[in-house]
């Protein structure tokens, strides 16, 4: 029914959504394989970082993707306190209260920017939001270009940060085992935050690439977590190659589906991998390694 | 002459102080006497993806309410002012709602508003429950006046009415430019709105001698457009037929631009940025061309020309949510006055049987039929040319020619 340059396109922008995804599951799978917790929290500190973009942007005139300089240094501060301040200490090592604390953490974020911003929804309007990159007949959009280059290159840098680091070692140790870790000397309260930080630090990226394309209300990132969380399933809990690999593709279906069953029914096709997930293989893709 | 500087006696004092303090307690009686304030409700999205909407509107009922206070308030109630009250239904339905429940809380007689349709109709239901008139503004889902509901009113067209007059007009223009468009996509958002117009025009335009190629759906809000222009993109319709709200068709006026489908024509039916002056500011490139058949007030009548300043002066821009709310509270008003008494039976009594003025709408008298449909609501077509918004049809109200194709 379409001609293969449509399609090719449209996988091609499926693809580039993906990436947003996959930087916004990166944070949640590497908090679950580290720490063992489903960071509910994770969508509300979304909308933070979006928030933040945006003020950057609306109160110093910060081209968005500039503002990450700004935003992911204060997004992994954030991360830290919030592990190492509030929701370490409030769930007392026990893992379903970490669940509960993280939930609650998110309630009172979300109530939080309700009363500070109301509930409208705020855009950032850049010159090159609605430009294209021509590749060959295709035309992309070239903010998502740009966030498909930069969800790869933070995936890279992740990936150089766990395996070629010291920190890296120290957070597959603790992922490892707890115990052991602690007893060779690692701090692993600390290590708990740095994972922290470093997941919601891949927000702060990955609110600097949607804000040029995407709007913020206090509600928005809980509309990504949901995929997000898809996407950890898919790719296996805990793994980053699996949220990358998951993201893209999670991207891809979304696109298609929404291609040939219409936008409304666009996320019909994620929801359905979800299911078909549990059910064929619970581990994920990427996550067998236990 | 030495009495005259005689100092007062002490009973004399103490009169004068008990005759003053009878003046002190009979002022709030002198108060009281006054009428009291008639308030009126107006129900908009001031917060949530509509507000921008919500805004305009409190500006053209406020605009309203100066008026007619300046002129010396409700006459028939010895000049009571008309106090506005304005709740927020934050866009979305049950909110709506909730905040209807409010309004008649704070004791409002009649309420206006509305603008969306989900919001109208969970709205003018609670307001039912009261007994309290609601006068629906800009929603034109047919069945918000077909549940019998006595309470509910709707001072602009329906679907039904709106849709015979911009398939007329579209005819009419096809044919004035020698029939170049003979395929059409229709492009809508997938709430009540958008969906109710969709299923009217699949059933309508075969008959007129177009070809739907394509019927696009999409959620409000939505957050991207891409897939929907490659589909344009590859099916190349003559005609796009765009019904939804003010964020999503800039979307899709911007996302089109960008994939480079250009149409011979986008014919909005109340698209939600066709016939709003902050796209056509902002997107000059994008707006220019563009058609619409839509809510519009009057552009021969002056106060329409002072509503734009008024709204200009508040720094924001204009659309139609000003003057069509400014004439609903005119109208809320007159039939306050009409019923002699702030009393909400007697206001629906009114409202079902009178005939009001129709502010600056270009409705002719105002007289509502036994749904509670304006029987002579008519919606206007524009188009944007040269940065401006203009009336193209009908004849009477036309300010400049069409030029199709775009």
């Amino acid at each position: 029914m379409y001609s293969p340059l449509i399609v090719a396109e449209a996988l091609l922008n499926g693809l580039m959504l993906g990436a947003v995804y996959a930087l916004v599951a990166l944070g949640l799978t590497l908090v679950y394989g580290v720490l063992h917790i489903v960071n509910f929290a994770h969508g509300a500190f979304l909308t933070v970082a979006m928030f933040g973009v945006w003020l950057a942007w609306s109160q110093l005139g910060m081209d968005p993707y500039l503002s990450m300089i700004l935003i992911v240094p204060a997004m992994a501060a954030l991360g830290y306190a919030a592990q190492r301040w509030i929701i370490g200490p409030a769930s007392r090592g026990a893992d379903n209260s970490i669940l509960l604390v993280t939930l609650g953490l998110s309630i009172i974020i979300q109530n939080g920017l309700l009363a500070l911003f109301s509930s409208d929804t705020r855009t950032i309007d850049t010159d090159y939001a609605f430009q294209v990159v021509e590749l060959g007949p295709l035309l992309l959009s070239f903010p998502r270009v740009v966030g498909l280059g930069a969800a790869l290159v933070t995936a890279v840098v992740l990936w150089v940060i766990l395996n070629r680091t010291d920190v890296g070692r120290a957070i597959r140790a603790v992922a490892r085992e707890k115990l052991g870790a602690s007893l060779v000397g690692i701090d692993v309260g600390h290590i708990y935050a740095v994972t922290f930080a470093i997941g919601s630090a891949c927000l702060g990226v990955a609110a600097a690439l949607l804000m040029p394309v995407f709007y913020v209300e206090p509600n928005t990132g809980a509309a990504f977590v949901l995929v997000a969380f898809t996407i950890v399933v898919l790719g296996g809990m805990g793994s980053v190659v699996g949220a990358l690999v998951g993201g893209l593709l999670i991207g891809v279906v979304e696109s298609a589906s929404s291609l040939w069953f219409g936008d409304s029914l666009g996320q019909i096709g994620i929801f359905l991998i979800f299911i078909a997930v549990l059910l064929i293989r619970p581990t994920g893709l990427f996550g067998a390694r236990q | 002459m030495t009495a005259m500087f005689k100092s007062p006696s002490r009973r004399a004092v103490l009169r004068g102080g008990a005759a003053a303090a009878v003046t002190v307690l009979a002022a709030p009686r002198v108060l009281r006497a006054q009428p009291a304030a008639v308030k009126l409700g107006l129900l908009q999205p001031m917060s949530g993806f509509l507000a921008q909407a919500g805004d305009l509107a409190r500006i053209g009922a406020e605009y309203a309410v100066k008026e007619i206070n300046d002129a010396g308030g409700i006459k028939a109630l010895g000049g009571a002012p008309v106090e506005l009250i304005v709740g927020d239904s934050r866009s979305n339905a049950e909110a709506g709602a909730q905040a209807t429940e409010e309004l008649n809380s704070a004791g409002v007689v009649a309420i206006g508003g509305g603008f969306a349709s989900g919001i109208s109709l969970t709205a003018t239901q609670a307001a039912a429950r009261y007994d309290l008139p609601f006068l629906v503004d800009s929603a034109v889902a047919d069945s918000i006046t077909q549940r019998d509901l006595a309470n509910t009113f709707r001072f602009g067209p329906n679907f039904t009415m709106a849709t015979e007059v911009a398939l007329a007009n579209l005819v009419k223009l096809n044919d004035a430019a020698g029939k170049p468009a003979k395929t059409v996509a229709l492009v809508h958002e997938d709430g009540l709105f958008g969906s109710g117009l969709a299923q009217i025009m699949q059933d309508k335009l075969p008959g007129l001698g177009f070809e739907i190629v394509e019927v696009i759906s999409h959620p409000t809000p939505a957050r991207d457009m891409s897939n929907v222009a490659l589909r344009l993109r590859s099916l190349q319709p003559d005609l796009i037929i765009p019904s939804h709200y003010y964020n999503e068709f800039v979307l899709l006026a911007r996302t089109l631009q960008q994939q480079r489908v250009k149409p011979k024509g986008i014919y909005a039916i109340f698209g939600g940025a066709a016939s709003s002056y902050q796209f056509v500011s902002e997107y000059p490139e994008a707006a220019e061309g563009v058609f619409d058949c839509n809510h519009w007030g009057d552009p021969s009548n002056p106060t329409d020309a002072a509503l734009k300043k008024e709204v200009e002066a508040q720094g924001k821009f204009f659309a139609y949510n000003a003057p069509i709310n400014y004439s609903l509270v005119k109208v809320l008003a007159e039939a306050v006055e009409k019923a002699g008494a702030a009393d909400r039976a007697a206001v629906i009594e009114q409202l079902a049987s009178a005939e009001f003025a129709s502010g600056v709408m270009p409705y002719g008298m105002t007289k509502f039929d036994a749904s509670g449909q304006n029987a002579s609501a008519l919606p206007l077509n524009t188009q944007v040319q040269n940065g401006e918004i203009k009336v193209i049809y009908p004849a009477d109200y036309a300010q400049a020619e069409p030029k199709f194709p775009v």
